[in-house]
């Protein structure tokens, strides 16, 4: 089960479609309840920066296996115009496309891990991950 | 497909359906804000019920129509917030501003009807 599911994004149903395809996902592996929701926010949010900030990206959507727990991986990709000052975007309120500025730390919050690489003219890449608690 | 919205005397309830793109919430706020004054509404009742996620994109299009409606003399009740999407919005951050909130439609409906009570006692 390493296969990843990716989903081009380039207009506003494609969010629709990223976040569901998430939420299928994790659903079979494992992720219960809330959790669901939790997840299909979070790619919700990335999702959308591609599409406000880049036009068009891919979200890929993948199984973890590590040990005994299992996870669930979200990388939104793009080649757009990259982020200038990452540290600034990632605080709560900072928005330069007229949002809530909630996007990019709300998706943090929302998930266990998150990483952001980005370079002004090349892209940006955010990884998320998520594991399925026990018990 | 377009959100239903039925009147209910002086009151709008606009019914989401299913997951809703961004144009989709967009053009429902649009909608309700001419509605507003075609039906002189006191009242606009949305049920969410259905809508998978509130992201902060959703969250903004509810607080836009709310205070749009407001300015337009009609108090704005959001309705069907699962437990599961709650807890979303709440470890998002995200704050519904100047919007009600009901737990149904029934709660929902009593807001408002209490709410004319006390504007007529003012009067």
């Amino acid at each position: 089960m390493t296969d990843t599911r990716r989903i081009a994004i380039d207009r506003d149903a494609d969010i629709v479609a990223a976040r569901q395809a998430g939420r299928e996902l994790a659903a079979q592996v494992g992720f219960k309840g809330s959790d669901l929701t939790l997840i299909a926010t979070a790619i919700s949010e990335v999702a959308r920066n591609i599409v406000v900030y880049a036009k068009r990206g891919e979200i890929a959507l993948a199984v973890l296996e590590e040990g005994d727990r299992r996870g669930l991986q979200v990388v939104a990709q793009d080649e757009g115009p990259g982020i200038a000052d990452v540290e600034k975007a990632m605080r709560d309120g900072f928005s330069t496309g007229g949002s809530l500025g909630l996007g990019l730390p709300g998706a943090r919050r929302l998930m266990d891990d998150f990483q952001i690489e980005s370079r002004l003219g090349v892209g940006t890449t955010v990884t998320l991950r998520k594991w399925v608690r026990r018990g | 497909m377009s959100v239903p919205i039925l009147r209910f005397g002086d009151v709008l309830i606009a019914s989401i359906q299913l997951a809703q793109t961004d144009a989709e919430l967009l053009a429902l706020r649009d909608r309700l804000a001419g509605q507003v004054g075609d039906a002189r509404a006191r009242g606009v009742i949305i049920d969410v019920s259905a809508l998978d996620v509130m992201d902060s994109f959703a969250t903004r299009t509810l607080r836009a129509i709310a205070y749009s409606s407001r300015l337009r003399g009609a108090h704005t009740i959001v309705v069907g917030i699962s437990p599961e999407v709650a807890f979303s919005m709440v470890q998002l951050g995200l704050e519904l501003g100047a919007v009600s909130t009901a737990l149904d439609l029934d709660d929902a409906i009593a807001q408002i009807e209490e709410r004319r009570r006390s504007q007529q006692r003012r009067d």
